[in-house]
């Protein structure tokens, strides 16, 4: 279950943001990417969760091991708590949602309509999400914006409580969750934009 | 000789695109020039349309381009998505608005030519009928292309709207010969209309053929002219933004 | 999969989910055009299977940005992307979450709205046909439309440009398997035609919808 990246180099809008990144990660241990807003971190993750083609370079992972979460959790207003987490169970095939809920202390919230839920409440729900999938490499995305200390708290035994169970977590955060992990500065890999292949096709328009 | 795929390269392709442009272009002036004035003021009138039948040397050449227009598109389409060349697309892009330009003067003469004629200007016959439908086709794409700020994913997605529209389009040509046969038996008021293809042999004599040719032949080459040029645009406003992308990176 | 229709349908149901926002369109339709035309019976009885049609056609294209919309702006489609569900699978669900909400209730209640425009006696049977084959056909189509136009802002008067001309085939077939069965005369080529294009989208179609899905989601 190891996450292999190597020589990544990843676009927005067609332009290189990020390059020559090659990392690798491990089970039980955790990446945090740091680096100033608009460097590409949301990128590099979502790249890596395949949600975008890499420019070039290569992420191999194991098939389905990947759960990704970022700033909106898909959460439906109108369904309760517990519909909302039942439906993410089901897509992933799981059959339970009971260490979700006690990991987040959801269980009171099980019957509220999400939509009645404050931010913080919110992005419990997202997080706790998470579990459901019963996937072992988390790609997070400010998994922690609108949570207050005690819920960072929380979040973070439930990040180490999923290391120590032999998960791995690539996490882009500007605060310190206290994680035993390295960290990796990817401002090191901004993009040069110089031209790489001058008779390519694709990008001879520079 | 190189392979053709060379020319997919932007750069190389603007060169060869700026120094073929002038030969094209004087080429296509002179073909429709000569085109124009031979059908407008020496042929005969026709027995029965009289003079109105001139109309035929623009709304023809017109007619045909919207449809072979939309079929260079589908095949520059399908070579983006397959080997994924910028200038293929940015092709299919400039053709796109040259082929509603001529859509539209199709109709419109169309609908000029159809008054005198039939003595309205507008009727629900297939062929009209299947270009109102492709001149929605083409202002469709070209409304997705000005909507999607990333080029690539506009590419993508126009290239697929392409390819799914011409199954359509096909599927609607023969759905509105289906749906007018029950309205409208006359179908031989517009033989002498809409004189393409096969039609043009049997109706339309020589007098008034050879003039037709070299005005199809004249199209074809302004929008040979128009694609190079609007292509040649296309790859100069993506280096543009390209550019100024890497200025902001760096 | 069942875990996306049961939810989608869930949502669909519930306040706000707009359920019924498409037959309530096209009774406004079916009501209207008395007035507009006039309420000699004759007159209504010709047109009804067209004018139901469209009514229908329009309540359908009324309610397809919210097919994928929603689930874009909350994120559900980065995560379902994510998840052990093929795209195709999805737009397919998709697909049928609409045509259970919007196009069912309408082949249904179209009997009661072709009373309403005097429909001759033996076209009932070939309208609720028609819309039965037809209206899934709208749905998959306009979830192309949806999947191609899911990432733009007020991207909805383009997807009913877009959609526009890939809904005629199924107008034009289906509205003439229904005046044509209103009328005595044969249905069998209309008949074939309408199911052909139902059967060729729902094969075809979600491929090409979930590839501008994804493209849409990069």
């Amino acid at each position: 279950m190891t996450l292999t990246v190597f020589d990544l180099t990843v676009s927005r809008g067609g332009i290189a943001v990020l390059q020559g990144l090659s990392f690798e990660l491990a089970p039980g241990r955790a990446l945090i990417l740091r680096g100033p807003n608009g460097i590409g971190k949301t990128t590099l993750l979502r790249t890596v969760a395949g949600l975008q083609p890499a420019l070039s370079g290569t992420v191999t992972a194991p098939e389905e091991s990947i759960a990704y979460a970022a700033h909106s959790d898909g959460l439906k207003a109108m369904l309760s708590v517990e519909e909302n987490l039942h439906f993410w169970a089901r897509v992933f095939g799981q059959p339970k949602i009971d260490i979700a809920v006690q990991a987040f202390e959801l269980k009171d919230l099980l019957g509220r309509p999400a939509g009645t839920l404050s931010a913080g409440q919110k992005r419990r729900l997202g997080l706790a999400r998470l579990l459901v999938t019963g996937r072992p490499i988390w790609i997070l995305d400010e998994p922690t914006v609108s949570l207050d200390a005690q819920s960072v708290a929380r979040f973070a035994d439930a990040v180490r409580r999923h290391l120590a169970g032999g998960g791995s977590v690539l996490i882009a955060t500007h605060i310190d969750l206290g994680l035993d992990g390295d960290v990796l500065d990817v401002g090191s890999f901004k993009a040069s934009g110089t031209r790489s292949d001058p008779n390519g096709f694709d990008e001879s328009f520079l | 000789m190189a392979s053709i795929w060379e020319y997919a390269n932007p750069v190389k392709f603007s060169k060869t695109a700026s120094a073929v442009l002038p030969w094209v272009t004087v080429l296509a002036a002179v073909t429709l020039a000569t085109g124009l004035v031979w059908g407008f003021f020496f042929t005969p009138d026709d027995f029965r349309q009289g003079s109105t039948v001139k109309i035929i040397y623009i709304h023809v050449p017109a007619a045909m381009m919207a449809i072979n227009i939309w079929a260079m598109m589908l095949v520059t389409s399908l070579i983006w998505l397959i080997r994924r060349h910028h200038v293929s697309v940015l092709a299919a892009k400039g053709a796109a608005s040259v082929g509603v330009v001529m859509t539209l003067i199709a109709l419109i003469t169309g609908a000029v030519w159809g008054q005198p004629m039939w003595g309205t200007w507008w009727v629900w016959d297939p062929r009209l009928t299947s270009f109102l439908i492709l001149f929605l086709f083409y202002l469709g794409y070209l409304a997705l292309w000005e909507a999607i700020d990333d080029p690539d994913t506009a590419a993508d997605l126009t290239s697929v709207l392409c390819i799914v529209g011409s199954v359509f389009a096909i599927l609607s040509r023969y759905a509105v010969n289906f749906w007018n046969q029950g309205l409208h038996q006359g179908a031989s008021v517009m033989r002498a209309g809409a004189v393409t293809g096969t039609d043009t042999e049997e109706k339309v004599s020589n007098v008034f053929f050879y003039p037709l040719l070299l005005c199809m032949i004249g199209f074809v080459l302004l929008f040979v002219a128009l694609v190079f040029l609007r292509t040649r645009t296309e790859i100069h406003k993506r280096r543009t933004s390209a550019l100024l992308a890497r200025e902001r990176l760096s | 999969m069942i875990a996306l229709l049961t939810r989608d349908l869930k949502l669909a149901t519930r306040a706000g989910g707009g359920f019924g926002l498409g037959l309530a369109f096209f009774l406004i339709v079916v009501i209207l055009v008395p007035f507009s035309v006039g309420p000699e019976s004759g007159l209504l009885s010709d047109i009804a299977p067209g004018v139901l049609w469209l009514g229908a056609l329009l309540a359908c294209l009324l309610s397809l940005d919210r097919i994928l919309a929603l689930d874009w702006e909350d994120g559900t489609l980065d995560l379902v992307a994510t998840s052990p569900l093929p795209l195709e699978g999805v737009v397919t669900i998709k697909a049928l979450a609409h045509w259970l909400t919007t196009g069912l209730p309408m082949v249904i209640a179209a009997p009661l709205f072709g009373l309403l425009l005097n429909l001759p006696q033996p076209g009932y049977f070939w309208l609720v046909l028609s819309l039965a084959i037809g209206t899934p056909a709208l749905s998959v189509v306009g979830t192309f439309g949806a999947a191609l136009t899911v990432g733009l802002k007020r991207g909805g008067l383009l997807l009913s440009l877009l959609v526009l001309p890939l809904y005629v085939p199924t107008l034009i077939f289906g509205a003439e398997l229904a005046r044509r069965g209103a009328d005595g005369q044969a249905t069998t080529t209309p008949l074939l035609m309408l199911a052909g294009i139902t059967f060729g989208v729902i094969a075809l179609l979600p491929f090409a919808s979930a590839l501008v899905l994804r493209v849409n989601l990069r």
